[in-house]
């Protein structure tokens, strides 16, 4: 199967740790990956924060980056929604809207791809730790995956997974909310942070860049010990 | 109290919310008591979502055919004797009821809890003419006698203030002299207040759905205190805006079982008062007269646009229930009677965006509220189109936030551009890593790392890594 690997502007930058175990996990899975390199950002802060025109030409340059995949795979759940706007931002534009309909048709998270279509429940790591997981809102919310995150980690030998408290609550990360709205952004994170303490996890394991640079940022800041690690590298871990 | 409400300025609102530890305090008790009672209530209703799918198809099926219910509302409303009046505008509403009371000589005016009245402003008018006017919904009650301190929950309005808070109103207001103990306060509010029931000579309603094929309104409430506004006052005045309307009982079904486990996890309120015009021959109480006032205020310019279904809206407050902005900041902070994400969509659009422009951005976009909402109203995506109507429409967007979405726009499309500015990221954000984290960054930088620390861009990015791996592969 072949997989166009989408890393993402923060993974790339900012996590390729977690880009390299998601294109291990792929090919360890049989599926051959390839990296359009014009890839650039799916758009959404300029989405989000209303300035369509300008997401426009970050989503035209995806849709073309990806026009020859067979599948595209992307370790965020919110970016992976991003690219199901699409359609909807580029109605009014009868030349894209066809091409992006297919892209999202073609467009799945990491874990979403591993369950759904590769049909893995175990990734067949080994890991000892205890550790509690952050759902982000756009992943449950935007995009409808729900279980698969729970469902891999759940299989990692030695992994002891402890329940996050009011984990359906947002990190307070949101994009360009976390500095246009710093104050009330800040009292989001330092609440979630409050319940990871709470658990006595070693790791936070988080499945979007955005809501790791968040509680990860917010952790060290406070000297915290907790170590933030992507589901990628979690699920791709050998002891 | 008109629609907007308190301190002018919002970074003000927002600081003044994030100081007040009490109401925090009782803002996230009240949260998690009311979505966790709404989550029991769901789903012990069984397919929660197929209900969902039924009050939202109910919704946009009565609004695309308001006209018609309307009209058979209030071709009802006559035909049972009662008087019934469209109002354009907050002041044309107004000055009915106000002509209503002048007709009546109404001295004391009994009411039960209502939004649209708070939006059009009608206690400041009625008691500009001297006519007392007594709120006598708990919640509304305890705020008006605190010197009409604003409303911070569609559907508990005094949320904010704990017992020991209410306690101290009670004493300082009306010589109260007894414990915090909830048995004894409602006991206080209720002897206090079925005197006024007696003394009144106006009851006035708000609607939670008329009922267009019988002419009929309903009200849901726990406390019972609007069964008493509608039976013993001889004139009732019942003000509805125009979209709370469904077109049998059958729809009033599904939509109070939606709205009572959404705004109380209850199955049912209390009291579900249901009334037909008024009072007949044989009829033990209720009203000799009975105006109905329908009011647009700005609504039927919603209806056909991409924010319709923002008039889905049946003010249940789950989506304020599980906001996590509203969990902090509390309802003053909107400075609208509608507060929460349902307020940050209706404020800009009954009241413009140019006093309201902050409202939208006010959301991190977890989209928690559109998941909460029992009649499917996108709440997220109308967050969005404000922000998008806000910046290239009406271009209140700030000057720099602009520039830097010029730059996105033109580096996200170009991959020759974005690789190079990616590419220097590491090396230009050097000087202020300190290990590898950026614990206080330049210019735009800070707003993030005052707050916590950035990640230093990674020295090998991933699509280096990637083309290194691909030449080892070939060569």
């Amino acid at each position: 199967m072949k997989v166009s690997f989408f890393i993402t502007c923060l993974g790339d930058m900012f996590y390729p740790n977690a880009g390299k175990a998601s294109v291990q996990l792929l090919e360890k899975f049989g599926c051959t990956v390839d990296f359009p390199t014009s890839q650039t950002c799916c758009g959404q802060p300029a989405f989000n924060s209303g300035y369509h025109q300008d997401a426009k030409k970050a989503a035209k340059q995806t849709i073309t980056a990806f026009a020859d995949s067979q599948y595209v795979v992307t370790p965020s759940g919110s970016c992976a929604a991003m690219l199901h706007e699409y359609p909807q931002l580029l109605q009014d534009e009868p030349e894209w809207s066809s091409d992006a309909e297919l892209l999202t048709q073609k467009s799945y998270e990491l874990t979403q791809f591993l369950v759904e279509v590769l049909g893995v429940e175990n990734t067949g790591a080994s890991f000892k730790a205890k550790a509690t997981y952050h759902t982000s809102c756009h992943m449950i919310r935007l995009l409808g995956v729900t279980s698969a995150p729970q469902t891999l980690l759940d299989n990692v030998e030695g992994l002891e997974m402890i329940d996050l408290p009011n984990k359906h609550d947002c990190c307070g990360f949101g994009g360009t909310f976390a500095v246009k709205m710093p104050k009330i952004s800040k009292e989001m994170v330092d609440e979630k942070v409050s319940c990871i303490q709470e658990t006595e996890a070693d790791i936070l394991i988080g499945a979007d860049a955005g809501c790791l640079m968040n509680i990860g940022g917010r952790l060290t800041r406070k000297n915290d010990a907790i170590k933030v690690m992507h589901i990628a590298e979690v699920l791709n871990h050998s002891e | 109290m008109p629609l907007r409400v308190g301190e002018k300025n919002f970074e003000n609102r927002i600081h003044t919310g994030l100081e007040d530890a009490f109401m925090r305090g009782a803002v996230r008790s009240a949260q998690e008591r009311l979505r966790t009672r709404k989550q029991e209530s769901s789903e012990e209703l069984g397919d929660w979502e197929a209900w969902r799918d039924l009050g939202e198809e109910i919704r946009t099926h009565t609004l695309n055919h308001l006209d018609y219910y309307l009209e058979q509302l209030s071709d009802k409303v006559a035909e049972l004797g009662g008087h019934v009046f469209f109002a354009q505008t907050a002041e044309e509403a107004n000055d009915y009821v106000r002509k209503v009371a002048e007709e009546k000589e109404a001295q004391k005016i009994v009411k039960s809890k209502s939004m649209v009245t708070e939006e059009i402003g009608l206690n400041d008018v009625l008691e500009d003419d001297g006519r007392e006017v007594v709120e006598t919904d708990l919640g509304e009650y305890i705020l008006q006698i605190d010197d009409h301190d604003p409303p911070s929950h569609i559907v508990a309005p005094a949320l904010h203030k704990n017992r020991e808070q209410i306690r101290d109103v009670f004493r300082d207001k009306k010589g109260y002299e007894n414990s915090e103990s909830t048995e004894e306060l409602t006991r206080f509010a209720r002897e206090q207040l079925r005197q006024e029931f007696l003394e009144a000579d106006l009851g006035i309603t708000g609607c939670n759905f008329a009922v267009a094929e019988s002419g009929s309104i309903s009200l849901v409430t726990n406390e019972g205190n609007a069964r008493l506004v509608t039976a013993l006052p001889k004139t009732q005045v019942t003000v509805m805006s125009m979209e709370r309307i469904v077109p049998t009982w059958e729809e009033l079904d599904v939509l109070v079982s939606l709205l009572c486990r959404s705004a109380v996890g209850q199955k049912l309120t209390s009291y579900i008062t249901g009334l037909t015009g008024p009072k007949g021959e044989e009829d033990v109480d209720g009203p000799e007269e009975f105006h109905l006032v329908i009011v647009d205020n700005g609504r039927s310019e919603i209806l056909g646009t991409q924010f319709q279904s923002a008039l889905h809206c049946i003010r249940c407050a789950a989506c304020v229930n599980v906001c996590p902005v509203y969990r902090h900041v509390g309802g003053h902070a909107y400075g609208s009677i509608y507060n929460g994400p349902i307020g940050a969509v209706l404020t800009p659009l009954l009241d413009g965006y140019e006093d309201n422009k902050d409202l939208p951005y006010a959301s991190s976009l977890c989209a928690a509220c559109t998941e909460a909402c029992p009649v499917k109203i996108p709440l997220h995506e109308h967050l969005i189109a404000h922000r998008q109507i806000i910046t290239e429409k009406e271009n209140l967007g700030p000057l720099p936030e602009k520039w830097a979405m010029k730059m996105f726009g033109s580096g996200t499309s170009s991959p020759r551009l974005y690789r190079l500015a990616s590419k220097q990221a590491h090396r230009a954000m050097r000087p202020w890593t300190k290990g590898s984290n950026i614990p206080n960054g330049p210019g735009p930088l800070k707003a993030w790392t005052n707050i916590r620390d950035l990640p230093a861009p990674a020295s090998q990015r991933f699509r280096d890594w990637f083309a290194n791996r691909d030449r080892e592969d070939k060569s």
